[in-house]
């Protein structure tokens, strides 16, 4: 019989090219060939129930793809041509960027590893699937981050060995500890570590900030990276509620599980998220919104939503979100003031904001901006203008889990640090918080191998015993001209002169503004 | 609580006192003066003398703050580990008690840091 109709609907398709290519093995036993699947204690009964929202097909998948990325290189290609880094608002927007192509593209790629692994260990077809496409699209997105930025690479310092730097530079170890940690986790910790947690709960503030940065600086390219990336975390996002929902509608004994890891990872991403807080409150010369107005609408008001929405499942809010709200009064302030101070080992600058920057400030943190900050970039500006720009030459105690320094202070009571610390097996260990000092609890196996990076210096294991020389051999930063302050900095001196400036009058004008 | 996991997992603790040759980690806070971030990590011999310890480590660490000069860190107020502490200057740091990633605070009354905000 001849076949009439030759070419498939959407639906078929999506049908024959997943679910048909599932079949039940009979050689070999199911639980042989998903090793992964049962250990984490997780029980799925049917996973015919898992749905696929965006009934996407692999060809289908590509085609669109390769659209995007057209439309997205022909944009790069004009930024580079018509010198787009001319047109940004100031140079010490590229500093953002310094520490998105060492922070956060490497996490793109690690999250690629990461989905291909687990779509490999779900015995579900759909979420297989659905694995495969994000390993795809994450390693898209760390393509062309990569390329998105490579543009500035030739005109500013900082930005050329950023995969190498996130193995080895102390505060890069922040992010690439959250997704090792998270890659060492069973399949449905990882999805929900990352796709919900993550990809759901918390990305929006790393994005949204991130690429409304880059719109209201004038980087045409990380905007259309973000243009392009757009579609594609939409279909994370949903790939995130999918997993939490699914999980949770199989069995009543996930529950319990579920809200461990979301307890762990709410604050393990937020803790990542630091990191952000002053991208947007300080590294953005342009700025979008404040760090505790982005917190209040994406995770205040969305997430608190979302979670009223899990409550039927059984699962109630963060266990530590209430020391998150908080903190936002606090988070970009201390993070800044840290970063400032270890300039000499970053491989972006930092400065002190300019006098209408600071009045920003004070209105948007009007509880804490002039009370606690203001006077130390009074005290600091002092200092610089008397020629003792600060550096903290001794280096800092790191959070055993999250490997932040542990700078963060108490719930209520700003001036305090929220330090923890335990004796696990006769050796003593250090967290930052009580939800850091929780996480190590309930792992301690997992954490007593941190690679901190202070005492991975002390240990001699990095090239060197003293800063200097573990900055320049081992992280691979030019001293001089990748790190420390970035008044004087040859960036400063490069944009000077692009804007046809002399360096001495705009570094003057600059310090005045500062004091 | 211990990890789930697919084997037995166990692994040497990274930090053990025998991978610092000889020396130790030590952490030092000095409560309201957050001009420095973080408490600091410090790499101290066992056998050198707390008062050596507080004029060669300490006192260069924290020589950028105003109040510094004034810091009087023998008649200071120490916690070793979370504990009230009353060091011996002359005795090692290690018959002193303060053992591999022992934390110390010192508050020094009367200096409680900048713009009275801790700082």
């Amino acid at each position: 019989m001849a076949v009439k109709n030759k070419k498939l609907n959407l639906k078929d398709k999506y049908q024959y090219l997943t679910r048909d290519m599932a079949w039940e093995p009979s050689y070999q036993k199911k639980e042989d060939i998903y090793p992964d699947e049962q250990f984490e204690g997780i029980k799925i009964t049917d996973w015919s129930q898992w749905e696929d929202p965006f009934r996407l097909t692999m060809d289908a998948y590509w085609k669109y793809q390769a659209e995007k990325e057209k439309k997205l290189y022909a944009i790069f290609d004009a930024f580079a041509q018509n010198n787009g880094h001319q047109n940004i608002s100031d140079a010490r927007y590229v500093n953002a960027l310094k520490l998105f192509l060492s922070g956060v593209s490497p996490l793109e790629h690690a999250a690629f590893q990461g989905y291909s692994k687990v779509g490999r260990q779900f015995s579900g077809a759909g979420a297989r699937v659905a694995c495969q496409m994000q390993a795809i699209d994450e390693l898209r997105h760390s393509q062309t981050q990569q390329h998105a930025m490579s543009h500035y690479n030739k005109h500013f310092n900082g930005l050329h060995d950023a995969p190498y730097m996130h193995d080895r530079v102390w505060f890069l170890s922040v992010p690439k500890s959250f997704f090792d940690d998270a890659r060492t986790a069973g399949p449905f910790e990882f999805l929900t570590a990352i796709s919900f947690s993550f990809e759901y709960v918390l990305t929006n503030l790393l994005f949204v900030p991130f690429m409304s940065g880059a719109a209201y600086n004038g980087d045409m390219a990380t905007v259309t990276f973000g243009f392009s990336a757009q579609s594609d975390e939409a279909r994370h996002m949903t790939l995130g509620l999918e997993v939490i929902k699914f999980i949770l509608e199989q069995h009543e004994d996930n529950v319990p599980i579920v809200q461990r890891w979301i307890d762990k990872w709410f604050w393990r991403g937020f803790r990542l998220l630091s990191l952000v807080s002053m991208m947007m409150d300080y590294m953005l010369p342009n700025k979008v919104m404040s760090w505790a107005e982005a917190w209040e609408v994406y995770y205040e008001q969305n997430g608190g939503a979302l979670f009223k929405d899990l409550e039927r499942y059984g699962i109630r809010p963060p266990k530590y979100q209430d020391v998150a709200n908080d903190a936002k009064h606090h988070l970009s302030h201390q993070l800044w003031t840290t970063f400032y101070q270890y300039s000499q080992a970053t491989n972006f600058h930092t400065w002190i904001p300019k006098q209408e920057e600071m009045d920003w400030m004070s209105e948007k943190y009007p509880e804490t901006f002039d009370k606690y900050y203001r006077p130390r970039y009074e005290y600091l500006a002092k200092e610089a203008a008397a020629g003792r720009r600060f550096y903290n030459n001794t280096l800092p105690q790191l959070c055993q889990v999250c490997q932040v320094p542990t700078l963060f202070t108490e719930m209520g009571a700003p001036t305090k640090l929220s330090h923890r610390q335990l004796v696990h097996e006769g050796e003593r260990y250090h967290f930052c918080s009580e939800a850091c000092c929780d996480i190590f609890k309930d792992e301690p196996e997992k954490y007593v191998q941190a690679w901190l990076p202070v005492h991975q210096i002390y240990q001699g294991n990095c090239e060197g015993g003293d800063v200097e020389t573990v900055v320049q051999k081992y992280y691979h930063i030019n001293i001089g001209e990748d790190n420390f302050e970035y008044l004087g900095s040859p960036d400063h001196k490069h944009w000077l002169s692009i804007k046809g400036k002399s360096s001495d009058e705009k570094v003057e004008s600059a310090k005045q503004d500062a004091a | 609580m211990s990890v789930n996991a697919l084997y037995d997992y166990k692994f040497e603790p990274k930090d053990k006192v025998e991978n610092f040759h000889g020396m130790q980690l030590l952490y030092v806070y000095w409560p309201n003066h957050l001009l420095f971030c973080a408490p600091f990590a410090v790499l101290v011999q066992p056998d050198m003398t707390f008062g050596a310890f507080v004029e060669d480590i300490l006192k260069p660490a924290i020589a950028a703050h105003p109040d510094a000069a004034r810091a009087n860190f023998l008649g200071a107020e120490w916690q070793l580990n979370d504990e009230p502490f009353t060091p011996d200057a002359n005795a090692s740091l290690k018959d002193n008690g303060i053992d591999h990633k022992s934390m110390l605070t010192v508050t020094t009354p009367g200096l409680n840091g900048m713009a009275n905000a801790g700082y």
